[in-house]
C-alpha cells in the first residue's frame, strides 16, 4: 500500500471539488460571466432606414442587397458573432439583432458610416475613391511617435492612380476624406508608387481599427439612419430554454451513472475527469469571451461526447491488454498509449473539420466550429494529463489491486 | 482463475467468444448496404420533388412589433400563435410589455386574426405604435452556400488526413459513411416534411463531426490488425475481428450520447425539439454506419482492387 498516492488522490479531488465551487459563479455571472447570444439571452435590436440621395434617385432592391452585405462584413469584423440581419425591401429597411456588443452606441456608430473614402487633390477634386482599396489595417505608428495607424493597400489601378497623384503634386497637400471628415492632409514628400500608404494620427488603435473596418468593408450605397434601437430577450423560448438545461443534467447524470455501472472504478475516475474537462472548456469560453448560442452548445455537446468516447477506449484498451495477460499497472500504461494513437487520429480528422469550418465558415457555422475546436483540445488535454495521472495513482496504490475493480474479467 | 494467458493479442475466434451476441457483421454486408439505401433513396428522391420545409429563419416573413399594455410573458404570446395555427420567434422587451413577433409571412387577414386573438388571449395592445414588416430571411443564401462550400472543403482536407495517416480507400470509405448519415438526416426531414430553422444547420454540422470521429476508431482497430495480417489470412475476417473489437465502445458511446439526447428531446419543449429530433437520427445513423457500413465499403473495395493481383500483402500506410 503506498499511502502516499491515496494522499495525493484525496487531494486532487478535494482541488477539482474546490474548482468546481470557486467557478460556477463568476462563469454563470450575467455581466462577466460566459456572454450568452442573441437565441439564449438576447440582445440589442436595431433598425437602419435607409435615406434616399440627395439627387432623389430611388433606392433598389439591389442597393438593400449591398447594403446588407457591406454591414454583415462590418458586424462580423467588429467580432460580434452569430448576428440577425434581414432585409425589409417594401420599407428598404435593415433589421439587424446583436448579441454580446458592450457598446452598441458605438458599434451602430460604425454600422451606419456610409464610409465614403477619398483621396482629393489639392484644389479639391476627387482623385481616388475607398473602391480601389484591398485593404485596410490598423497599426502602430511606425515613426515611433506613439500613435496608430490605418494601412492601405491599393488595387493596381488604384497604385497607378495614387502614384500620379504623388508624382503631380510633390511638395503640396493631398486630402484624405472618410464621407465629409477630414482624416489627414499629408504633405507629399516623395511619389508613392508600390500602391501603399498610410493613415496616421489616431491617438487609440480602437479608432483606427474602427476606421480600418469602414474603409476595408466598402461604402454604403445608400446612407442610413437608426429608427429603432432597444434590448430585446432570448429568441428561443425561455421556458423550453430551461427545460432544455434541465434535461442535459438529467442526460448527463445518467452518462455519470452508465460510466460507473459499466467502468467501475476507472468509471468514477471518467466522471472526473468530465468535470475536469467540462471547467478548463468553460474557462476558456470565458476567457475569450466566446459568445455561447445554441449552435456553440452543439460544438460543446459533441466534443463532450468526444470526451467520454475517449474514456470509453481507454478503458476498453486496458481491458483487453489485462485480459491478454498483462498486469494491472502495465494493462493502464499500455492501453493508455495504444487507446492514445487511436483517439488522436480521431480527434484530429474532426479537429481539421472545426477548424476549416471556422476560418472559412460564418456567423453559426463559425460558433459551432469554435466551441467544438476548443473542445476536442481540452479532450486531448485533460486525458493526457489529468485521466493518466489519476489512473496512475490509482494502480500504483497496490500491486494487488482487485482486476474487478477495473471491470475485468480475466477468466473470460 | 489465472490461466496463465501469454501476453498475446486476442484471435478472431477468442473475440467470437467474448461477444455472445456475435454473428458475421462483414458477409452480410449488402443487407446493411440494401437497408441504408432503403432510407436514403426515398429521402433523397424526396429532396428532389419536395425539398425541405424551410422555416422563416430560411424564408424571411413578417415582423410585428406590438405594445402591450402590460407585462406579457412569452409563452402566453406563443400559445396564442399555435391557436391560430402559427408559430415563431418571439422576443420580449421594454419590461416584458413590448413584443417582437418572427412568423411567416402573413396575409391581412392571418395578421388580424392573430392580433385579435392575441388581444382577446393576452392584453390589449396600442394600435398606433402596432408595427409590421417584411423581413427577409435571416439564414440568406449566402450563409447556407458558405456551408455547403465549408463543408465540402473541409471533407477534402479530412480526406487528405485519413489518406495519409490510413490509406486512401480508407478514406473515401469514411466519407461515404459521413455522407450517408447527412443523407438520412436530411433525407427524413424532407421525407416526413418536418420544418426546419437554423438550429438544424448546427445539427447537420454536429453529425458531421461525430461520424468521421466514430468512424475512423474503427478504422485505427483495422489499420492495428492489418499490420498483424499474415499470408493466407482473409481481409474480410480481419476487418470483422477488428469491427467485433470495438463494437463494445461503439455501443457504449453511442448509449452515453443518444441517452443524453432523447431527455433533451423529451423533456427540453418546443425551441430545441427540431434541433434534439437531427441530433438523434443523425447520431443513431452515425453509429450505424460506422459499424455496418465504413468497414464493410472499404472491405468491398479492397476485394474489387485485390483481383487481378492475387494475395498481395497489405501494407501500412
Amino acid at each position: 500500500m503506498k499511502r502516499g498516492n491515496i494522499i495525493k488522490l484525496v487531494t486532487l479531488v478535494l482541488i477539482v471539488a474546490a474548482a468546481v465551487a470557486l467557478s460556477i459563479k463568476p462563469l454563470v455571472d450575467p455581466n462577466k460571466g460566459i456572454p450568452l447570444g442573441l437565441d439564449l439571452r438576447g440582445g440589442v435590436h436595431l433598425v437602419l432606414q435607409a435615406e434616399p440621395n440627395k439627387s432623389g434617385a430611388p433606392i433598389t432592391n439591389d442597393d438593400m442587397d449591398k447594403a446588407k452585405a457591406i454591414i454583415s462584413k462590418r458586424v462580423n469584423d467588429l467580432g460580434v458573432s452569430e448576428p440577425v440581419i434581414q432585409t425589409d425591401y417594401n420599407n428598404k429597411r435593415l433589421v439587424l439583432d446583436l448579441a454580446g456588443v458592450s457598446d452598441p452606441d458605438q458599434a451602430v456608430n460604425v454600422l451606419k458610416t456610409t464610409a465614403q473614402l477619398t483621396f482629393k487633390d489639392p484644389k479639391g477634386n476627387t482623385v481616388l475613391q475607398g473602391a480601389e482599396l484591398t485593404d485596410a489595417k490598423a497599426g502602430q505608428d511606425p515613426s515611433g511617435a506613439g500613435g496608430y495607424v490605418v494601412n492601405l493597400t491599393f488595387s493596381s489601378d488604384g497604385a497607378k492612380k495614387f502614384g500620379d497623384l504623388t508624382t503631380k503634386y510633390i511638395g503640396q497637400r493631398i486630402g484624405i476624406y472618410l464621407d465629409d471628415k477630414l482624416l489627414t492632409n499629408p504633405t507629399v514628400n516623395v511619389p508613392i508608387t508600390n500602391g501603399q500608404a498610410e493613415i496616421t494620427g489616431y491617438s487609440t488603435l480602437q479608432a483606427a481599427a474602427n476606421d480600418a473596418v469602414l474603409m476595408r468593408s466598402g461604402s454604403l450605397p445608400v446612407s442610413m439612419t437608426i429608427t429603432e434601437k432597444h434590448q430585446v430577450g432570448a429568441s428561443l423560448g425561455i421556458d423550453s430554454l430551461h427545460k432544455s438545461i434541465q434535461a442535459g443534467i438529467y442526460g448527463l447524470v445518467f452518462i455519470f451513472l452508465f460510466m460507473l455501472v459499466f467502468y467501475h472504478l476507472p468509471g468514477v475516475v471518467a466522471d472526473f475527469s468530465l468535470v475536469v474537462y467540462g471547467l478548463i472548456v468553460l474557462w476558456v469560453f470565458w476567457m475569450f469571451r466566446v459568445v455561447l448560442t445554441l449552435p456553440g452548445i452543439a460544438g460543446f455537446i459533441l466534443s463532450i461526447g468526444m470526451a467520454v468516447d475517449f474514456n470509453i477506449i481507454i478503458y476498453e484498451r486496458v481491458k483487453e491488454e489485462v485480459r491478454a495477460g498483462k498486469s494491472l499497472r502495465a494493462g493502464v500504461e499500455s492501453g493508455f498509449s495504444r487507446a492514445f494513437i487511436t483517439v488522436i487520429d480521431a480527434h484530429v480528422t474532426t479537429l481539421i473539420a472545426a477548424l476549416t469550418l471556422y476560418y472559412f465558415g460564418t456567423g453559426t457555422i463559425k460558433g459551432f466550429a469554435l466551441t467544438l475546436g476548443v473542445g476536442i483540445v481540452a479532450s486531448l488535454f485533460t486525458a493526457l494529463t489529468f485521466t493518466r495521472l489519476v489512473l496512475r495513482l490509482i494502480v500504483g496504490i497496490s500491486a494487488k489491486l482487485n482486476p474487478a475493480w477495473f471491470g475485468v474479467r480475466r477468466d473470460v | 482463475m489465472e490461466k496463465g494467458h501469454q501476453g498475446h493479442p486476442a484471435t478472431y475466434e477468442e473475440v467470437q467468444k467474448i461477444h455472445p451476441l456475435y454473428f458475421n457483421i462483414v458477409k452480410k454486408r449488402y443487407w446493411w448496404f440494401a437497408l441504408s439505401l432503403l432510407v436514403i433513396v426515398p429521402g433523397i428522391i424526396s429532396l428532389f420533388i419536395h425539398g425541405l420545409n424551410l422555416g422563416i429563419d430560411f424564408k424571411g416573413g413578417t415582423m410585428i412589433e406590438a405594445n402591450f399594455t402590460k407585462a406579457v410573458t412569452q409563452s402566453a404570446i406563443t400559445d396564442t400563435m399555435k391557436s391560430v395555427g402559427l408559430s415563431g420567434e418571439v422576443q420580449l422587451s421594454n419590461g416584458n410589455k413590448s413584443v417582437l413577433i418572427r412568423t411567416e409571412a402573413l396575409q391581412q387577414e392571418k395578421q388580424t386574426q392573430l392580433m385579435t386573438a392575441l388581444q382577446k388571449k393576452v392584453a390589449d395592445y396600442d394600435k398606433k405604435t402596432l408595427q409590421v414588416d417584411e423581413v427577409g430571411p435571416s439564414m440568406g443564401q449566402e450563409l447556407t452556400r458558405n456551408a455547403f462550400w465549408s463543408l465540402l472543403i473541409a471533407m477534402g482536407l479530412m480526406i487528405a488526413y485519413i489518406s495519409f495517416r490510413f490509406q486512401f480507400v480508407f478514406a473515401i470509405s469514411g466519407i461515404i459513411a459521413l455522407l450517408h448519415d447527412v443523407l438520412v438526416v436530411v433525407g427524413l426531414f424532407s421525407l416526413f416534411q418536418w420544418q426546419i430553422d437554423s438550429t438544424f444547420v448546427a445539427a447537420v454540422l454536429t453529425i458531421f463531426g461525430y461520424s468521421i470521429n466514430d468512424t475512423v476508431v474503427i478504422f485505427d482497430r483495422i489499420r492495428e490488425n492489418e499490420t498483424r495480417m499474415r499470408r493466407g489470412d482473409s481481409y474480410e475476417d480481419m476487418v470483422d475481428k477488428s469491427v467485433w473489437q470495438t463494437m463494445r465502445r461503439s455501443v457504449n458511446t453511442v448509449v452515453t450520447v443518444l441517452i443524453a439526447l432523447f431527455s433533451v428531446f423529451i423533456l427540453g419543449g418546443e425551441s430545441t425539439r427540431v434541433f434534439s429530433l437531427a441530433m438523434l437520427i443523425g447520431v443513431f445513423s452515425g453509429a450505424y454506419s460506422s459499424i455496418f457500413n465504413a468497414s464493410q465499403i472499404l472491405v468491398e473495395i479492397k476485394t474489387h482492387m485485390k483481383k487481378p493481383t492475387k494475395g498481395g500483402k497489405a501494407v501500412r500506410a
